[in-house]
């Protein structure tokens, strides 16, 4: 059996545990304790398969599926393999964890929350399996629809609903854009086939018009500014296992998506269409960052701090686009396997902290982080967990954020023979541009984590929360040590990576990477650069432990547990802590002009004083509401044509079927 | 990797540990001097440091394990900051583990355990001190960086070593990128080691003080660690500006009696700069906190400047 | 030797650079004089380098004026300015110090490209501080731009005549004698001609804020 074949066993699978679901709507403890692990063991197995695929030759089928005489085309090849292990094993500790998370009463009934759990699934593996446009197209509306309903699980809290009609009309918007880029890279071939989009050679301008139409396209679902104001929206408003599923896994279908127009579809590509990527990450990067670090809301924080992450990828993506125009195919496989890191990376670590803001909110039932504190000494499982997550998003080593942040400074320092002068100055910019994101994403994190699970806790129901059921933890500790592994052992991966990036622009660093053996990491020669997260992770644990020992042999042990100091002001309770907006405020000052912030300061004889400050998007002001008035503005004009009478419309109708007969004949 | 280069690792490291303390204690009475006051002894470091580790450690009831645990990481991750800088000889077993990013990275681990460790108590001050350090952080953090980076545009390496073999063994050459860098680099310094005029180290003011009052919680054991981690700090940075701004009289592999020469020569060269951060220190006010900001973008910038001249004169 | 020498233009053109980047940078005007001082000096310094590596006399000439004048006269004038003025005070700036100096980021490397052409052109030993020298020009412009006080503004304008001058002396071995002579002389009489002003506004308003000459627009 082909492994594509074994892998669409596994897709089936899934679409028949969601049908199982239907079948047993109401009972939720089979649901959760049944259906839900079944999937994540389909995920190893997809995981699995997927790993042996990119080490094995392209395959192809044709599924006889949808419309007669038009099947859907399939294709296994690196890239898509790569992004099947990414869904597969991510899947795996998402579905665990949600085994233990799904509870009765949660608005949509538990059979077919598994429908669209699993339909979703589905739909993304098969999204980046699809090899024409059509099948393309049925599976990224699939996606789409079925994430739809995952957000507003909770469909009776009017807020949700909202966003998630707003989710849905960014990714039609996108949608759209999608299939016009198909269109335009057929070529008037009629042929929808990628085999045949590749084959075509397009003039310039056209592909320009193609990249475009796909960079807007995908960007609406990856959540580039100006179109990411579904995020923060939409994440907090699913459940958590939903929010991790979405930012780790399903934007990253957006950034296949890139790759596979960018790179493979399009053949030769423009200097300039690597300059907007840069410039459209840097400023996604940078201003998901700073919004994160001024959000109140845990599930938001982490949403923009996704638009971040994205934004560091389409970064990547772009030098890779440049050095590829310019024929340096070494450093485009350097910047491209700098982000494929960074995609399997941010998948493990940022669905590990969505999933700790779910075991958050059920024990604790709150999501505002002013609220929230000192979780660590009720959740050690969970709060130890999200330290690891929390460290790799902050680019720290020796975790796995810091191994892809490393690799793309990396293929910046290497840049010094680009044949334009002002493409060399752009490039330290842009490197400067990457270190004030990555140092500001520490910052976001220590707030988070901080506020989150240290301190004391903001109110004194938090003294009840529960620890997470053990199927919760099981989730984390899948992701957790994920993120680990990742983090410790680059080598091996990159050599998986290496088979993307062949196929991607006919170059790797695998076979220099090899060369210094796994301990070392080092993407050209090792007196160039080199790092080795194993020997770093030994040694500090070495000094710390040798300072242990030290310690506690030369000296006593003693300690003496003691309240802590009050500053001489007795008075003092845990609501005097660093709350979160407390936290942001530095940034909010710093970055002031990039916030359209409202603040509500309390006077002196206020009786009960309140202090509120409301962060919004420039952008709502700027395009968005904008945009609104025009469409209900257009639509009022449309709406003279109603009249309320029958006669009037089929005179409409008249007029029309006369007028066009008049076209034709003419 | 050779006996010899394990040989000069573990020296460099011991070397660090040693004299980290040493340094302070030089910074202080210097400090002293030219303020007119009357100095403390050299070795009053040490003595801080046996007296502290003697005392038992008064911990917070609300404190968690990670509390206890924060001061060892950054001990740990300063003793590997020195040891991958190259202090007395570029051949070092270690430094291939880490290069010029990575120990930026180590000084943000660093950062982020002991701001973490910070929030832990729940106290005001402990979250404030938190924020305050953050803040400090996210913009020196990359300004070191870009700093790094100029160095290593002109020997096209970013590790330590390599950059300090190439930098001796060029011909001798002015390079103005690396002036700014300088600049730039002597700015970041005095805001990651708590100094004026970004923070006073001997200050308990809570409106203006950063490092104390993230290090209010410690007693006993836990802030001889911390102390003498802020200690291994500021020798690292002194070796990295050492590294990159002069450095010649630093050791290569195969040489055992240069290491020998090389410790009078460090020791030299520590003193002399010393002595300069002494003069900084007195010579300048402490900025208000909410320019510090402004300080620490000035330095960034002057970072990337510096990134920009060497594209423009390719030197 | 004479290499060390070329390098320590470039040298002194950084030096140039950095300080127009710390003027902007600084809101104080006693030290912004300081600075403008400074500048004077890495000028008279280059020019000097200049003289010594292309053999040119009339380039010792015009250091020691540039010297009599940048580093002498002029600061001890605008020393007398603020003291008689009494604005010494902290400069009130149109945008935030970080932002203007983001701007100058994008300047400089504006300078730069526009620059990179037109020094291959050159055959001078230090052709490639024209993107400097255009740089600090464009800085200085900035500086005077958001700058809401008078006398910072007029040290903006001297120390873009520094850059001009600069990008003279570096990139085609000075002007003839006369010409700078005669800039030299126009500068002086200039800054006579500043301050006068600026005593004229202080009397007609009571401060040297020039937004108050939006006041003199006819409706």
């Amino acid at each position: 059996m082909r492994i594509l074949d074994a892998i669409l066993i596994v897709i089936a699978g899934w679409l028949a545990l969601g049908l199982a679901g239907i079948a047993v709507l109401r009972q939720t403890s089979l649901v959760a304790r049944v259906l839900f692990p079944a999937g994540a063991v389909l995920g190893v197995a997809l995981a699995g398969l997927a790993l042996a695929a990119l080490f094995s030759a392209p395959q192809t089928t044709v599924l006889a599926l949808g419309l007669p005489d038009l099947p859907f085309h399939l294709r296994l090849d690196g890239l898509s393999a790569f992004f099947l292990l990414v869904i597969g094993a991510t899947t795996v500790g998402i579905s665990v964890f949600a085994a233990g998370y799904f509870r009765v009463g949660e608005g949509t009934p538990p059979g077919l929350l598994c429908l669209e759990y699993h339909l979703f699934l589905a739909s993304m593996a098969m999204v980046v399996l699809a090899d024409d446009a059509y099948a393309f197209m049925v599976m990224w509306e699939t996606m789409a629809l079925s994430s739809f309903f995952l957000v507003t699980t909770n469909h009776r809290v009017p807020a949700i609903r909202e966003a998630g009609f707003l989710y849905l009309l960014i990714a039609h918007v996108g949608a759209i854009a999608i299939l016009l880029c198909f269109g335009v890279l057929q070529a008037n071939t009629g042929d929808y086939t990628f085999a045949n989009m590749r084959a075509q050679s397009l003039p310039p301008l056209w592909a320009s018009v193609a990249f475009l139409l796909a960079t807007a396209g995908f960007g609406a679902k990856a959540g580039i500014v100006p179109l990411h104001v579904w995020l923060p929206e939409a994440h907090p408003a699913a459940p958590s296992p939903v929010s991790a599923l979405m930012s780790a896994v399903m934007l990253k279908t957006a950034i296949y998506g890139v790759l596979r127009v960018g790179f493979d579809l399009l053949g030769a590509q423009q200097w300039w269409w690597g300059v907007m990527l840069l410039a459209i990450g840097l400023v996604s990067a940078l201003y998901g960052v700073v919004f994160s670090a001024v959000q109140t809301d845990m599930k938001r924080l982490l949403a923009y701090s996704s638009i971040e992450n994205i934004g560091l990828l389409f970064i990547g993506i772009g030098l890779g686009v440049l050095f590829n125009s310019y024929g340096m195919t070494a450093l485009s496989a350097l910047a491209l396997t700098a982000t494929l890191y960074h995609v399997i990376g941010h998948a493990l670590f940022k669905s590990l902290l969505f999933l700790a803001t779910g075991s958050v909110l059920h024990a604790t039932g709150e999501r505002s982080l002013g609220k929230l504190g000192g979780l660590m000494r009720h959740m050690p499982w969970v709060a130890w967990l999200s330290l690891v997550g929390v460290l790799a998003s902050s680019g720290l080593p020796p975790f796995s954020g810091f191994v892809s942040e490393w690799l793309l400074l990396q293929s910046f320092l290497f840049t010094t023979g680009l044949p334009d002068s002002f493409l060399n100055m752009l490039i330290p910019v842009v490197a400067a541009g990457i270190a004030l994101v990555a140092a500001l994403a520490g910052y976001t994190m220590v707030k988070f984590f901080g506020v989150v699970f240290l301190g004391q806790p903001r109110e004194p129901r938090l003294a009840h929360a529960h620890p997470a059921s053990p199927l919760e933890r099981a989730g984390l500790v899948w992701l957790g040590a994920g993120t680990l592994l990742l983090g410790l052992f680059p080598v091996p991966v990159i050599i998986a990576i290496d088979r993307v990036t062949q196929l991607l622009v006919g170059s790797g660093i695998a076979d220099t990477v090899r060369a210094h053996g796994w301990l070392l990491l080092s993407p050209s020669t090792p007196e160039r650069a080199s790092y080795g997260p194993l020997v770093f992770l030994v040694v500090v644990s070495l000094a710390v432990l040798l300072a242990v020992a030290l310690v506690r042999k030369l000296y006593h042990g003693r300690i003496r547990r003691a309240p802590p100091w009050d500053c001489g002001y007795p008075a003092q309770t845990a609501r005097m802590q660093d709350t979160a907006e407390g936290f942001g405020q530095p940034i909010r000052q710093i970055f002031e002009p990039v916030f359209h912030m409202r603040r509500e300061l309390p006077s002196p004889f206020d009786a009960k004083p309140s202090y509120r400050v409301t962060i919004e998007d420039h952008f709502w002001h700027w395009l968005y509401l904008p945009v609104a008035q025009l469409t209900e503005r257009i639509g009022r004009l449309v709406g003279r044509l109603q009249q309320g009478r029958i006669a009037i419309y089929l005179l409409y109708s008249f007029v029309t079927l006369i007028v066009l007969l008049l076209v034709v004949t003419a | 990797m050779s006996i010899g280069g394990i040989l000069a690792q573990l020296l460099a490291i011991a070397l660090a540990l040693a004299l980290a303390p040493l340094l302070t204690g030089w910074v202080n009475q210097w400090r002293a001097w030219l303020q007119n006051r009357r100095a403390p002894s050299l070795l009053q470091p040490y003595r801080v440091l046996h007296k502290l580790f003697n005392k038992e450690s008064v911990v917070a009831d609300t404190a968690s394990p990670l509390f206890r645990i924060a001061p060892y990481i950054m001990f740990g991750c300063m003793a590997l900051a020195c040891g991958i800088a190259p202090t007395l000889s570029t051949d070092l077993p270690l430094a291939p583990a880490a290069d010029a990013i990575a120990l930026v990275g180590l000084f943000a681990l660093a950062r982020v355990f002991i701001s973490l460790a910070a929030i832990d108590i729940g106290t005001a001050f402990g979250t404030l001190g938190a924020r305050r350090e953050m803040l400090v952080g996210f913009l020196a953090e990359p300004a070191l960086l870009m700093v790094l980076f100029s160095a290593s545009l002109i020997t096209q390496s970013t590790s330590l070593a390599k950059i300090v073999e190439t930098l001796t063994h060029q011909p001798f050459a002015i390079h103005p990128s690396l002036a700014v860098a300088g600049v730039a680099f002597t700015m970041v310094s005095l805001a990651e080691n708590a100094r004026v005029p970004v923070d006073n180290p001997t200050t308990h003011l809570e409106l203006t003080m950063i490092h104390e009052a993230l290090i209010l919680e410690y007693s006993g054991r836990h802030l001889a660690l911390v102390e003498w981690a802020a200690s291994l700090k500021l020798f690292a940075y002194s070796c990295i500006g050492l590294a990159l701004f002069v450095p010649w009289g630093i050791a290569e592999a195969g040489t055992p009696f240069a290491i020998v020469l090389a410790i009078p020569v460090l020791v030299a060269k520590l003193a002399v700069g010393g002595v300069l951060l002494a003069l900084i220190e007195t010579i300048n006010a402490k900025k208000r906190l909410f320019l510090v900001p402004e300080f620490l973008t000035t330095a960034f910038l002057l970072a990337v400047l510096a990134l920009l001249v060497h594209v423009l004169l390719g030197a | 030797m004479s290499l060390l020498l070329a390098q320590s233009i470039n040298l002194f053109a950084v030096v140039l650079l950095v300080l127009a980047f710390a003027m902007i940078a600084q809101r104080r005007i006693l030290t912004l004089i300081h600075l403008f001082t400074l500048q004077g000096v890495a000028l008279v310094a280059a020019t000097l380098v200049v003289a010594h590596l292309t053999g040119q006399h009339h380039l010792y000439y015009s250091a020691a004026v540039t010297f009599a004048l940048k580093v002498v006269l002029i600061p001890i004038l605008l020393h007398r300015v603020i003291i008689r003025l009494n604005v010494r005070w902290d400069v009130e700036t149109l945008f935030n110090i970080p932002t203007t100096m983001l701007l100058g980021i994008v300047l400089v490397i504006f300078a730069f490209n526009l620059a990179g052409p037109i020094a291959r052109l050159s055959t001078s030993i230090a052709h490639g501080t024209l993107g400097i020298a255009l740089a600090c020009v464009l800085l200085s412009f900035l500086m005077m731009i958001v700058r809401a006080k008078a006398v910072p503004q007029v040290i903006g304008f001297l120390s873009m005549e520094n850059g001009l001058f600069f990008a003279a002396t570096a990139a085609t071995s000075g002007m003839p004698m006369i010409v700078e002579l005669g800039i030299a002389f126009d500068v002086l009489v200039g800054i006579l001609i500043l301050g006068v002003f600026m005593f004229q506004i202080r009397e007609q308003f009571d401060s040297l804020d020039i937004r108050h000459l939006e006041k003199l627009k006819e409706d």
